[in-house]
């Protein structure tokens, strides 16, 4: 009974990782397959349960196995070491849409953000904020390192936001840009993943926590918890990784 | 330069009876009311008798059910411009000869399209799809194509001195001369324009006039011509009406890949693509839906032109039944060829920052697109601004919010406990804008630091001013 459950959750899983376009489909057949095999054969290890056609299946280099082999995936650090650590790549994913999902103004979470746009704009590259709630503080972002002649403020309806974040995302004449939706389908967020990796751009969008529970086409997926004491970061979905529920914390 | 002649005598018909019409007997009549006559007639009404220069009502006699129409010259021109478009694909050397008549270039790209054989099949192939059924003449000087055309379909001369041979074949009837000039020969007792070849040009000159002797002169290529070259139109603009009334989207899907397959062979020859147009739907009774496609980039593909109006379509939630669809394009930028660099894996529709501004701006509104500055000033609110120009101002070391609130606002419940402060602003006495106020870091019952301050010596009034977000 034990051993049916565990097949159909490791299917489910890996349907979601299939229509969330996170992971080749070979990864989640391959592993599948492995599950499948484990289970057949419970008395043996994990070793000799896959027999050798499987094992030559396997030698395909279409199929990366996670025990193998890390993915490539071109970052940008975080800043924060702990989250760093727990992040393919090392950091927030390039030519990819980041999502944050927070609950309360004033949490950290723009600051989240700062190491990096503050790098950005070393590099000279643009950073584009759509439509922000409320202002970005000019003070704030100088002391935070992030030069503001490479910052640039998009004032547009919550419609034709997100119209404004593809444009900047897929013309590559942004390093970084910073959205902020409440209501987004998962169309919307789609065209901003491709957008992101057309224009090779940091695509940063910031969402109601209560957008944690539908899917989204993002490579990443934070979400902030914030009780009296500390806030964690946990990450939701993570592309490249299938260890997600990780936390880091914030402050 | 070789020269194809494409010579639709029945051009005038054409223009003036759609297909299933002229399968019966019909004619064109022209001239004052009061002296109307046949200008023109098609096989059947011939067989039956009509004749060019009978009065209608002759003509009606030979055959009762004639169909009899005013010749339309202005459908006439249309006609041979939508073919003058449709030739500009073969080559960029297009010339209309009025009223029935295109001359082609075709000696530069006769290798591209795998010689004339090839090419002739294909020209009568696609004219017999909108059932157009042209003479065909090839030859070195247009005029002389133009008039070999009349008599001689099919024929293909490239060299000067059979050309020559083949003109002084042709009678001058068919010479493509004034109708008094080709009466003054043919009295005269000439019969083909061989023998008008061997005049005397000074004697030619004297009787026929100077008109008649430079027709001859192009003809045998003496003197060059000037042709006008065909333009394609700076603007698409193509409109089919629907014998039904349309209520749903999907029938229109049909109409709409033969706009778009239009669209893009405009596009083609053009040699440039489209970034904006629109689609009109047309209602009986009521104003026209109009749906505007933007596209980030020119394009000119069909099959993505169709795919992109598709999906706006598809949106459209259509009020009344349609009885027509237009496709309008204005702005036709030329396509930028996509060049990549070698190294580089920049894409071809990469944007440099200005240009994407500019878009930006032109959606959006100019004042959209904002540069963000330090100002110095202690007061927060005036601490920052909008300005392209960033000034140097030493970095705050003191906390400050990465949002700020344009307006400070009251803050909802009392903090749960202070993380800094106080930090006194007080400034702006001198300009009337007075702020005497206490800054304190604050952490909220929810975890959230807010930025706060009380006025200037009160212990109660929490005033939210931004957020350490």
């Amino acid at each position: 009974m034990s051993m049916d459950t565990g097949l159909s959750t490791a299917l489910i899983d890996d349907f979601s990782a299939l229509t969330h376009f996170d992971t080749r489909p070979a990864d989640a057949y391959a592993h599948v397959l492995a599950q499948k095999q484990l289970h057949a054969h419970p008395e043996r290890g994990a070793a000799q349960a896959l027999e050798p056609a499987l094992q030559e299946l396997l030698k395909h280099p279409g199929i990366w196995r996670r025990a193998s082999s890390t993915p490539q995936v071109r970052a940008l650090s975080t800043g924060l070491a702990e989250l760093d650590a727990q992040l393919p790549g090392g950091g927030w994913p390039l030519g990819a849409l980041s999502e944050i999902l927070f609950a309360h103004d004033g949490v950290g979470e723009l600051g989240l953000l700062m190491p990096a746009l503050a790098e950005l704009t070393r590099r000279q590259q643009r950073v584009v904020f759509v439509a922000p709630p409320y202002i970005p503080y000019a003070p704030a972002l100088a002391a935070c390192g992030v030069d503001l002649r490479h910052v640039v403020q998009i004032d547009s309806s919550a419609t034709e936001g997100s119209w404004s974040a593809e444009q900047c995302l897929r013309s590559g004449a942004c390093g970084a840009v910073i959205g902020w939706m409440q209501q987004a389908d998962y169309t919307q967020l789609r065209r901003l993943q491709l957008a992101a990796e057309s224009g090779e751009a940091l695509a940063f969008l910031f969402r109601p926590a209560r957008a944690a529970d539908k899917p989204s086409p993002a490579a990443l997926r934070l979400q902030l918890h914030s009780d009296a004491d500390r806030v964690d970061i946990e990450i939701l979905k993570c592309r490249g990784s299938f260890d997600t529920r990780r936390r880091a914390r914030l402050r | 330069m070789l020269w194809a002649c494409l010579l639709f005598s029945d051009l005038p018909l054409r223009a003036a009876f759609d297909g299933s019409e002229l399968a019966q007997p019909c004619a064109l009549i022209d001239g004052p009311r009061q002296r109307q006559r046949v200008v023109f007639a098609n096989a059947a009404a011939q067989a039956r008798g009509v004749r060019v220069d009978h009065p209608p009502a002759a003509a009606r006699a030979m055959h009762a059910d004639l169909a009899l129409r005013n010749r339309d010259r202005a459908a006439e021109q249309r006609l041979l411009h939508s073919l003058a478009a449709w030739a500009y694909r073969f080559s960029s050397h297009v010339s209309l000869a009025e009223p029935d008549a295109l001359l082609i270039e075709v000696g530069a790209s006769l290798r591209l399209f795998g010689g004339w054989p090839v090419l002739e099949r294909r020209l009568r192939r696609e004219l017999a799809q909108v059932e157009q059924d042209p003479a065909l003449a090839v030859a070195p000087l247009p005029a002389a194509a133009r008039v070999l055309a009349t008599r001689h379909d099919g024929c293909f001369i490239a060299q000067r001195e059979p050309m020559l041979a083949a003109l002084a074949q042709m009678p001058i009837a068919q010479s493509g001369l004034r109708a008094d000039a080709i009466t003054l020969l043919y009295r005269v007792g000439l019969r083909t324009l061989g023998e008008v070849f061997a005049l005397p040009r000074a004697e030619l000159a004297r009787r026929a006039g100077p008109d008649t002797l430079d027709a001859l002169d192009r003809l045998r290529g003496n003197v060059q011509e000037v042709l006008p070259l065909y333009q394609p139109p700076q603007r698409f603009e193509h409109r089919i009406e629907f014998d039904d009334r349309v209520e749903a989207w999907p029938p229109l899907l049909f109409p709409l890949r033969r706009l778009c397959g239009e669209l893009a062979l405009f596009l083609a020859a053009r040699d440039g693509g489209v970034q904006r147009c629109e689609l009109v739907l047309e209602h009986e009774d009521h104003a026209a839906t109009r749906l505007a496609i933007e596209l980030l980039t020119p394009q000119r593909e069909a099959r993505l032109l169709y795919e992109l109006i598709r999906s706006r379509l598809e949106r459209v939630a259509l009020a009344h039944p349609v009885c027509g669809m237009a496709l309008l394009a204005k702005d036709l930028p030329t396509l930028r060829p996509q060049h990549q660099d070698l190294f580089d894996g920049k894409r071809a529709e990469a944007l440099d920052w200005p240009e994407l501004a500019e878009r930006l701006r032109a959606h959006l509104g100019d004042a959209a697109v904002r540069a963000l500055a330090q100002a110095a000033d202690h007061r927060p609110e005036r601490a920052w601004r909008f300005s392209r120009d960033a000034q140097t101002i030493a970095a705050e070391l003191r906390p400050r919010p990465l949002w700020l609130l344009a307006r400070a606002l009251p803050l909802r419940g009392s903090p749960r406990r202070i993380l800094a402060g106080p930090e006194r602003i007080e400034s702006g006495w001198w300009d009337g804008d007075d702020a005497r106020r206490d800054y304190y870091v604050v952490e909220t019952h929810a975890g959230q630091r807010a930025w706060a301050f009380l006025p200037a010596g009160a212990s109660d009034g929490w005033m939210l001013h931004g957020w350490f977000a």
